[in-house]
């Protein structure tokens, strides 16, 4: 693969990575939101702050972390504080700007699920659960999702609410209580996706270069609304590209493979 | 007082069926051996609470050892599913696991409360989840000062919890570091915490504010080098990646799974004997 070819889900990690700003405190989950985060700090926003869950402020892993709790993040943090320390003073006291997260199932008001696939008590698919998704969801100021979008991801109706978006759209999660801003962005292989500022009901608005409206549709298990205005997301840059393609090298010559997990 | 005890004496005196037992570490410092040496005497009924139940938690459940899992988020980092926990939920098998189940931040609140002498834990949380609908100890009190809504969910006060450190001087007290989690707060919310380390130190030299459990809080310290094997201990070992992809294919199976407890866990005699039979099987595979 040349260096201007690109692959879908490099176009989403850049696309993820491009919305982080810098200096931006960001409170990472582990996989994706973590691949883009790290790229965000190797590239344009040096000065982000990745928060992982496990205790790591500031952390710069040198590769990818495979679990939320590699000795590498430990290692290359400004300081590492408990577990109860990060949720109660950093996340709950309001600390956090940024909340990233994958999900397993999404809905079109960007609610997730990574609990339960069926009912909750007999259940077709056990999935890991909440981990520390549901808080973070609710007081990050601004929450970005990125996962690969198809019909089975992108649900009519979630089995189960682990994390709360817009719960059933316009101001219902206001009325919720609660405080957070919720999603701005969910980044896809396909496209972004980005909640209407009324209805609050996911709409596409960019589109990945290559990629049809139709195919989009094709992947969202309700009838998604397009913008008026759909923009082409720009393509990856050769930078972003090289210094992605440098940090999963790193990272598969230290444990073989680029996903995770929290534990 | 927290006397310098072996590990299997240690679980047989301070563990007993139908306890309910913490075992607690975020990826670094879980205490692996301890949890085969609870699998090897063959406790049962136990009430397992933990914020992340991984690869020690998918073998507790799967040889029976579990009635009920109080967790925030079971899987196997970076790998996938725990095949035993899930077959538990999904089929009931060996036998039914009862699950309650919260976000971490509720969990790291719960044990807080716990250590602190609290009934309940109180934060801002779970609003707009299903998590209420789904566990009934997940419930809601107004602030008496300004009416906001908060969540309440009941403290965790383990009968034993279990922990694996670096280091412990010879009055069993005991120094960790690196990533924390929550295990200080386990171990004092716990009524008896047993902590295994990886060396047993003349002076523990610990800097001011580091975090020093001492050995008057713990009931018991054992020393297990490599005890958190495939986790790690910061300074000392490496987390083994290859093992926990490893343990995918083999937790799969009901056969597969029964057949290599059998002869890691229910066939060596400790955790120096599980070491020694890993290598072989390890030695066997690469040839």
């Amino acid at each position: 693969m040349s260096e201007l070819e690109f692959s879908a889900t490099e176009i989403m990690t850049v696309a993820a990575s491009r919305l982080l700003g810098n200096g931006t405190v960001c409170f990472v989950g582990i996989g994706l939101p973590s691949t883009a985060a790290n790229l965000a700090r190797l590239t344009h926003a040096p000065d982000v702050v990745l928060i992982y869950e496990s205790g790591p402020i500031g952390a710069k892993p040198t590769v990818l972390p495979l679990s939320i709790g590699d000795g590498d993040l430990s290692l290359t943090a400004d300081t590492v504080v408990s577990t109860p320390e990060i949720f109660r003073y950093w996340l709950q006291g309001g600390r956090i700007d940024v909340g990233f997260l994958g999900a397993a199932q999404i809905d079109r008001f960007a609610n997730i699920n990574t609990t339960v696939i069926g009912p909750y008590d007999a259940p077709k698919v056990r999935l890991p659960g909440a981990g520390g998704a549901p808080e973070i969801a609710a007081q990050a100021k601004e929450v970005f999702i990125v996962l690969k979008q198809n019909k089975k991801a992108f649900v009519e109706k979630l089995p189960f609410i682990t994390s709360a978006g817009f719960l059933d759209g316009g101001d219902a999660r206001e009325k919720a209580g609660i405080p957070g801003g919720g999603p701005t962005a969910v980044i896809t292989d396909l496209g972004i996706l980005t909640p209407d500022p009324v209805t609050r009901e996911l709409t596409l608005t960019s589109i990945h270069p290559g990629v049809t409206v139709e195919q989009v549709k094709e992947a969202t298990g309700w009838d998604l609304k397009i913008a008026a205005d759909l923009k082409t997301t720009e393509i990856p840059d050769a930078a972003a590209l090289t210094a992605l393609r440098d940090l999963q090298a790193r990272t598969a010559k230290a444990h073989g493979q680029n996903a995770g997990g929290e534990g | 007082m927290a006397l310098i005890t072996p590990l299997r004496e240690a679980v047989s005196s301070l563990i007993h069926d139908g306890d309910t037992v913490a075992l607690e570490g975020f990826t670094h410092l879980i205490p692996h051996a301890a949890g085969h040496e609870i699998i090897r005497q063959g406790k049962k009924d136990l009430t397992l609470v933990r914020m992340t139940p991984d690869l020690i938690y998918d073998q507790l459940i799967g040889m029976g050892c579990a009635r009920k899992l109080i967790f925030s988020w079971g899987g196997n980092p970076g790998v996938g599913s725990l095949h035993r926990f899930r077959d538990a939920v999904e089929q009931g098998w060996p036998h039914k696991l009862e699950t309650v189940e919260h976000s971490h931040a509720g969990m790291a609140n719960a044990y807080v409360a716990g250590a602190s002498n609290l009934p309940f834990a109180l934060l801002r949380g779970y609003t707009g989840s299903d998590l209420p609908k789904v566990n009934p100890w997940i419930r809601f009190v107004e602030c008496p000062f300004t009416g906001e809504k908060l969540a309440a969910i009941p403290s965790v006060r383990p009968d034993v919890t279990v922990i694996h450190a670096q280091k412990a001087d010879k009055r069993g007290n005991v120094l960790l570091w690196g990533i924390l989690g929550v295990q200080k707060e386990a171990a004092l919310a716990a009524k008896r915490a047993i902590v295994t380390v990886e060396e047993v130190v003349d002076e523990l030299n610990a800097p001011a504010n580091a975090c020093v459990l001492p050995s008057w809080a713990l009931a018991a310290v054992c020393p297990v080098p490599g005890g958190a094997y495939p986790s790690y201990a910061q300074d000392y070992s490496q987390r083994d990646n290859k093992f926990y992809k490893d343990w995918d294919p083999i937790a799969r199976n009901r056969d597969s799974f029964l057949a290599w407890m059998k002869r890691h866990v229910l066939e060596t005699e400790d955790f120096a004997g599980f070491v020694r039979v890993l290598g072989e099987s390890v030695a066997r595979e690469t040839v």
